[in-house]
């Protein structure tokens, strides 16, 4: 096994563990901490892929941004008083059935398409790559974006403010 | 040479060199701050308490490590090493010196040099963060999670600020490699004013956010309301003890060298010397060495202070051996650098030291309003300014 295999085998690990124990931990703080596992084990597959920008991104923003005020709001309002609960809805048989579906359809598709191997990025600067498609590429997309992301914060402040 | 053999060898010198000095910024710190408020500070290990580090280190080995009953265990061992493990880690991209031949062999003084190297050391040190927050909770006790909350917040808090600081001198060098951005400020404005971001690029401002911004990031006072004593008996550490209460302390202290090498190679040129080389800058490092080896000497003479006589006299004689040093053709290209880079990032460990005994601390609601309604502005203005500069210059 090369060691690019096996790096990919560990991060694939990370990632598909931590995304189980995050759905399946009855602690919120432990699933949370699953769940920044798993984001690191997506960080790696970037790295594996020369997408640097992208692994320091998903580090920065995920990991020690969004993340990590899921952890401040999970301590802070202590969800932990609902461990000892057990899980009272019941669509079970609903939720079985689409994940059944999903899992053929996915199937299928796997065993039809032809996947190209996988493109390593070339080693001219990732940054200035991102950069360049980002802002001359899809400029007027990337700014519409960055307006809706605008409205979102607006909205959530004016929310909280018509409470207090 | 091979590359991994190469990075090993590297880390081997550094990896001593780095936790010494982790071990010494304490005495310096106790010493600093006994000063400022008139007193001996650690005098009692050693001659003028030097040997205090290794009693301090003897002391932590061997103390019980106690763990309450009522903690999570899994998390609480984590924590600390976690913490430990993500601030020595960022110091590995930091460079310290330019490119260097040394018997043939071609390498970086640093040990990594790698083209992202500012937005790794952003990500890891936002990374840290987990094993102060993990501490806090884990320990099961209200002054810890309230120590963790606040560490948590308060990162999230300046992270912002601090990254729109850093981004104005990246207009300016236009590159995330940190061996870049140094070599990007080489060079004197008018032939003597160093062109460095902080000064001949005209980055005051942010060079000051970024470092109100470390001082938060680090927990450090002013702003260092995680463990604050006297309302959260010291918050997110008190059910520490022993080997993982000194992986907490190794990881602040790590913490400041990380943020102080950052604004040194961000915005006080790296290794570049203060005045151009051909005007005298080689010799000032031999010239400050003689200065304080001259300084203690005049001490070991001193009659009034015979127990000085010895080991004044022992460290003056080592001091002014390094000044030589700095001038012996070989090693000169090696040690240069090295002093440059070293004296710019410990005057900054200096002046955490001292605002730590000069201000107090804030409280936690003006700590916050302080982030957004001050500094956040003040970077998001800074970084406008700079990018309209920019755009004119190069049009």
């Amino acid at each position: 096994m090369t060691l690019e295999a096996f790096f990919f085998y560990a991060f694939t690990t990370l990632a598909l563990g931590g995304a189980t124990l995050a759905i399946t931990r009855r602690s919120a703080v432990h699933a949370a901490i699953s769940l920044m596992v798993s984001l690191l084990g997506v960080a790696g597959l970037y790295l594996l892929l020369n997408a640097e920008f992208l692994f320091v991104s998903q580090i920065i923003l995920y990991i020690g941004g969004i993340l990590l005020l899921f952890l401040f709001v999970i301590m802070l309002v202590n969800l932990d008083a609902g461990r000892g609960l057990r899980q009272f809805h019941q669509r079970w048989p609903l939720g079985a059935a689409v994940t059944a579906i999903a899992g053929v359809a996915f199937a299928i598709l796997w065993s039809r398409a032809k996947l190209p191997p996988s493109q390593t990025m070339p080693d001219v600067g990732n940054v200035e790559l991102v950069a360049d498609t980002l802002l001359q590429d899809y400029l007027v997309p990337f700014e519409v974006v960055s307006l809706l992301l605008l409205v979102a914060v607006v909205g959530s402040v004016l929310l909280a403010r018509k409470r207090a | 040479m091979d590359f991994i053999l190469l990075s090993i060898l590297k880390t081997a010198i550094a990896a001593p060199v780095l936790l010494g000095t982790l071990a010494y910024l304490v005495w310096i710190e106790r010493k600093v701050l006994a000063h400022v408020q008139l007193r001996m500070g650690p005098s009692r290990v050693g001659p003028h308490g030097l040997l205090q580090p290794i009693a301090d280190a003897i002391k932590l080995l061997t103390k019980e490590d106690f763990i309450p009953s009522y903690v999570n265990h899994v998390y609480y061992w984590l924590a600390p090493w976690l913490a430990l493990m993500f601030a020595v880690t960022a110091i590995s991209v930091i460079p310290i010196g330019p490119i260097v031949e040394i018997f043939g062999v071609k390498t970086n003084m640093g040990q990594a040099d790698i083209s992202i190297g500012l937005l790794l050391i952003l990500g890891l040190t936002g990374m840290g963060v987990y094993g102060i927050a993990l501490a806090g909770w884990s320990s099961n006790n209200k002054y810890s999670l309230l120590g963790g909350l606040r560490s948590s917040a308060q990162m999230i808090s300046y992270e912002l600020p601090m990254a729109l600081a850093i981004a104005s001198p990246l207009l300016i060098v236009n590159t995330l490699n940190l061996r870049e951005i140094v070599n990007g400020q080489a060079g004197y404005v008018f032939g003597i004013i160093p062109n460095w971001n902080a000064v001949g690029g005209l980055q005051m401002f942010s060079f000051l956010i970024y470092l109100i911004c470390a001082f938060a990031e680090t927990n450090r006072i002013p702003f260092d309301l995680p463990e604050a004593e006297n309302e959260l008996v010291s918050g997110y550490n008190t059910e520490y003890s022993s080997m993982k209460f000194a992986a907490f302390f190794m990881a602040e202290y790590a913490n400041i060298i990380t943020a102080c090498s950052v604004a040194t190679t961000l915005f006080l040129g790296g290794w570049h010397p203060i005045i151009p080389n051909e005007l005298g800058g080689q010799f000032i490092p031999t010239l400050i060495c003689f200065f304080f080896a001259g300084v203690l000497f005049y001490h070991a003479l001193n009659p009034a202070r015979p127990s000085d006589r010895l080991s004044m006299g022992v460290i003056g004689a080592i001091i002014l051996g390094l000044g030589l040093m700095f001038q012996v053709p070989v090693v000169k290209d090696l040690a240069q650098p090295l002093f440059w880079f070293a004296s710019k990032a410990g005057f900054l460990i200096f002046v955490f030291i001292w605002v730590r005994g000069t201000v107090p601390r804030f409280r936690y609601d003006q700590l916050m309003r302080f982030a957004w309604l001050v500094l956040f502005p003040a970077a998001l203005l800074n970084l406008l300014l700079t990018a309209f500069v920019v755009a004119a210059k190069s049009n």
